[in-house]
C-alpha cells in the first residue's frame, strides 16, 4: 500500500532523512519510535506534503502512485490522512463544515455524488458518539479553544467520518490522560480494517499498549535502525534507545 | 435649481398638506431646513465625507409618499423568522397590517411616531432630538425638516423584555424613486434589558432613498443589545446615524451588519456619560459589485472607568468600497477608561478598495487604549490544514473568508441572524470558492 524507497530529505539545508526505507501493507498496523530529532514528523509531514521540505532523492508510492506528484490535497482524496501533533486552531470555520466538505471532497474525487445532508449528520452523530464528543463540536470552530484532549480526538474523530485508506498519525498520545488515550486508542482500534493501513508515529510506548502494531520500526538519524514486532517497543521502553544506536553504529 | 433646493422643494409641497402640528415640531422642522439649506449636502473636500460621494443622492430626485402597501408573500419572505414585537415600515410609512404589536408586555411601549406625537407629543418633544442635533450632519438636519415617522420605543425602569423588538424597513421597487427620513428613538429605563433589530430589506428593483436618525438612551444600568442589518436591494440609498447616550453601568452592544445597499453611509456616537458604562461596537460588511459602505463610529468617554471595545470586520469583491473610520475620544479627567478597537479587512478583488482609519484622541493618562487595522492575508498554515483534509485550495480559501465573517457572527446572540448572514455570505462569495452547498440552514441538517 505504502512503499517508501531510500528517501532523502532536507529541511532549511540540513539533511533529517538519510535513506529511509518502509513497506506497509494494508491490513497492516506499524509503529515508528525513536528518540528526539531522529525524524519521525518529518516522514509523516513529507508524506502529506506540508511545505519546506526537500526531497533530495528516492521515491514514495501510495497503491502504485508517486505520492511527492500530487497536491496536498489530492493525497487526502487519494485516502492519505494526517493527524497532527498540535492540530491547528482554525477560528470561524465551523467543525461541520470541515467535515462535510472534507468528504465531499473525497467523494467527488472518486466520482460519486456529495453526501445527502440527513446521511451525513446521521454518519458524523455515530462518530461523534464513538468519540465521546458532544453534537455541540460540530458548530464550533476547529480546534479553537480545544483542549489538548479534545484536538487529538477530533483528529480521530476526522478519520473516523473519512475513513481514509492510510491513516497516519504523528504524536497523537502526546498531551493526552489516561481517559482521553483510551478514547483516542479506541478509535484508532475502530480503524483497523483489512483493506487500510496505519502508520502511528510515537516517542513512547504507552499508546502502543493500547493500540498493538504488527510492526514497530525503530527511527534513528535519519534511517530506520531497527524493525521488529511489538515486543521490540517493549524493550525501548525499557532500555531506552541507545541499545539500537550502538547496534546500527556495529 | 441647486441640489439642495429640489429637496427644499418637496419639504415646501409637504408642509402645504400637512394638518396642525404643535408649534415645537414646526420650528425645529425650520431649523433643520434652514440649516440644511445654510451648510448643502456634505462634498468630498469635507474631512469626514472624503471617500464617500454622495452625489447618487443630491442629484437625485425622490418623491415623498403615504403609501404602505407591500406584497404580502414578499413581506413574509423578507421578514426574519423571528417570534418578536415588530414595527413596519414601507417606504417610511407605517404599515400596520405587515406589524405585529399585539400584547405588548407590561412595562414596554411601542408605536409609530406619528400615534406618539398625536397621543402626547410632549413626551416625545423632550428625547426627540436630543442626541442627534441638526448640526451633526447635513443629512440629520434634513431628516428634521422632514420628520413624521418611525419607532418610538420606551422600557420602563427594570422591565426585560424577552422577545426581540423588530424595526423592520421595507423598500418598495416603485416607478419612481421615493425617500424617507424615519426616525427611532428608544429609551431604555434603568435596568431594563432588551433586544432591538433594526432591519432593512426590500424588493430587489427598489432604488430609493432612506435618511434615518436613531437616538437611544439607556438609563442607569440598562442593558441594550442593538443590531442593524442591513439587507436593502442593491440599488437602495442608505444614510443614516445612531446616537447612543449610556448612563452609569449600563451596556450598549451593537451589531451593524452591512450585505445590502447601493451606497450605505452609518454613523455611530456613543456617549459614556457615567462610571461603569460599557460600549461594544461589532461590525460586518460584506459588499461586492459596486457597492460602497462607509462606517464611522465614534465613542466618547466622557467619564472615568468607563469601557468600549469594537471591532468591525470588512469583505470586499469585485468594484466595492469600503471606509472604516473609528475614533474614540477620551476626555480629561476620565481615568482609567478602557478603550479597544480593531478593523481587520479581506479584499477578494484587485479592484476593491478599503480606507481605514483609526483615530484616538486621549486627554487622560491613566487610560487602557490600543486600535488595529489589517488588510488582508488568509491564515496559510490553516489553509494547509484544510487541503490535508482534501479540500482543495480555493475551497480552503473561501472556508476562509467565511470564517472571518463566522467569527463576528459567533457574538451575535440571536440565531436567526447569525445564520441569515452566513447563509447570505456563503451565497455571496465569488463561485471560484465553490461554497454552495455547504451551508445550510440549521431546519435543512434537521437540527430545529
Amino acid at each position: 500500500m505504502l512503499e517508501v524507497k531510500d528517501l532523502h530529505v532536507t529541511v532549511e539545508g540540513s539533511e533529517i532523512l538519510k535513506g529511509l526505507n518502509l513497506t506497509l501493507k494494508a491490513g497492516e498496523v506499524h509503529a515508528i519510535m525513536g528518540p528526539n530529532g531522529a525524524g519521525k514528523s518529518t516522514l509523516s509531514a513529507v508524506i502529506a506534503g506540508k511545505e519546506g521540505y526537500e526531497v533530495t532523492s528516492g521515491s514514495i508510492t501510495f497503491k502504485g502512485r508517486d505520492v511527492l506528484e500530487m497536491d496536498v490535497e489530492e493525497r487526502a482524496q487519494a485516502g492519505l490522512l494526517l493527524g497532527f501533533q498540535y492540530p491547528v486552531e482554525i477560528p470561524g470555520v465551523k467543525n461541520i463544515y470541515l467535515l462535510k466538505a472534507a468528504l465531499n471532497a473525497q467523494r467527488k474525487a472518486r466520482g460519486e455524488d456529495e453526501i445527502p445532508a440527513p446521511e451525513f449528520m446521521k454518519l458524523v452523530k455515530e462518530q461523534l458518539a464513538a468519540m465521546k464528543m458532544d453534537p455541540s463540536f460540530l458548530q464550533r470552530a476547529v480546534n479553537e479553544g480545544f483542549s489538548g484532549g479534545e484536538k487529538k480526538r477530533n483528529e480521530i474523530l476526522q478519520m473516523l467520518v473519512l475513513q481514509p485508506k492510510l491513516v497516519m498519525l504523528d504524536e497523537i498520545d502526546s498531551g493526552l490522560d489516561i481517559d482521553a488515550m483510551r478514547v483516542v486508542a479506541q478509535g484508532i482500534n475502530s480503524l483497523r480494517d483489512p483493506e487500510r493501513g496505519i502508520l502511528i508515529v510515537t516517542h513512547y510506548q504507552r499508546l502502543l499498549e493500547h493500540v498493538e502494531p504488527d510492526v514497530v520500526h525503530v527511527l534513528v538519524d535519519g534511517r530506520i535502525a531497527k524493525t521488529g514486532d511489538k515486543q521490540l517497543a517493549y524493550d525501548l521502553e525499557a532500555r531506552g534507545y541507545d541499545w539500537v544506536l550502538e547496534e546500527s553504529a556495529a | 435649481m441647486s441640489d439642495e433646493q429640489t429637496f427644499l422643494d418637496k419639504l415646501q409641497a409637504r408642509n402645504a398638506v400637512r394638518g396642525d402640528e404643535p408649534t415645537w415640531i414646526t420650528a425645529r422642522r425650520q431649523a433643520g431646513a434652514a440649516r440644511f439649506e445654510a451648510v448643502g449636502f456634505p462634498h468630498k473636500r469635507v474631512e469626514d465625507w472624503k471617500y464617500t460621494d454622495i452625489r447618487s443622492i443630491s442629484r437625485g430626485d425622490f418623491e415623498l409618499t403615504d403609501n404602505a402597501e407591500f406584497s404580502p408573500a414578499t413581506a413574509a419572505a423578507l421578514t426574519l423568522p423571528i417570534d418578536a414585537l415588530r414595527l413596519t415600515f414601507v417606504d417610511g410609512v407605517f404599515s400596520r397590517s405587515l406589524s405585529d404589536l399585539n400584547s405588548l408586555p407590561e412595562g414596554v411601549s411601542i408605536e409609530p411616531l406619528s400615534q406618539a406625537l398625536e397621543a402626547n407629543h410632549e413626551a416625545v418633544g423632550g428625547a426627540l432630538g436630543r442626541l442627534a442635533g441638526i448640526d451633526f450632519s447635513p443629512f440629520t438636519a434634513l431628516n428634521t425638516a422632514f420628520t413624521e415617522e418611525g419607532a418610538v420605543i420606551r422600557l420602563a425602569a427594570g422591565t426585560v423584555v424577552d422577545k426581540p423588538i423588530i424595526v423592520q424597513f421595507l423598500s418598495r421597487a416603485n416607478d419612481r424613486p421615493v425617500m424617507s427620513h424615519p426616525r427611532v428613538l428608544v429609551e431604555a429605563g434603568g435596568r431594563s434589558e432588551a433586544t432591538v433589530i433594526e432591519h432593512h430589506a426590500g424588493e430587489a428593483e427598489a432604488a430609493n432613498f432612506t435618511n434615518l436618525v436613531s437616538e437611544i438612551m439607556l438609563d442607569r444600568g440598562a442593558i441594550l443589545s442593538y443590531y442593524k442589518l442591513q439587507e436593502a436591494p442593491v440599488g437602495d440609498l442608505h444614510i443614516s446615524s445612531l446616537h447612543a447616550e449610556q448612563g452609569r453601568d449600563s451596556r450598549f452592544t451593537s451589531f451593524n451588519l452591512t450585505l445590502g445597499g447601493a451606497l450605505v453611509r452609518n454613523d455611530l456616537v456613543a456617549d459614556l456619560n457615567a462610571e461603569g458604562a460599557e460600549t461594544q461596537y461589532n461590525g460586518l460588511f460584506f459588499v461586492r459589485g459596486r457597492q460602497h459602505v462607509d462606517n464611522h463610529t465614534l465613542v466618547n468617554h466622557n467619564a472615568p472607568r468607563t469601557y468600549s471595545n469594537e471591532s468591525y470586520k470588512g469583505i470586499l469583491d469585485d468594484r466595492a468600497r469600503g471606509v472604516f473610520n473609528g475614533k474614540v475620544m477620551v476626555k480629561r479627567d476620565s481615568q482609567q477608561i478602557e478603550a479597544y478597537q480593531n478593523n481587520a479587512n479581506l479584499l477578494l478583488s484587485d479592484r476593491a478598495e478599503i480606507d481605514t482609519k483609526p483615530e484616538l484622541e486621549i486627554y487622560a493618562d491613566d487610560v487602557k487604549c490600543s486600535h488595529g487595522a489589517t488588510t488582508g492575508q488568509l491564515d496559510e498554515e490553516a489553509v494547509y490544514a484544510l487541503r490535508t483534509r482534501g479540500i482543495d485550495e480555493q475551497m480552503a480559501r473561501g472556508l476562509l473568508t467565511l470564517a472571518f465573517a463566522g467569527e463576528v457572527m459567533e457574538q451575535v446572540q440571536v440565531d436567526a441572524i447569525a445564520e441569515r448572514v452566513e447563509l447570505a455570505v456563503a451565497g455571496k462569495l465569488p463561485e471560484r470558492f465553490n461554497l454552495a452547498g455547504l451551508v445550510e440552514s440549521a431546519s435543512a441538517l434537521g437540527e430545529e
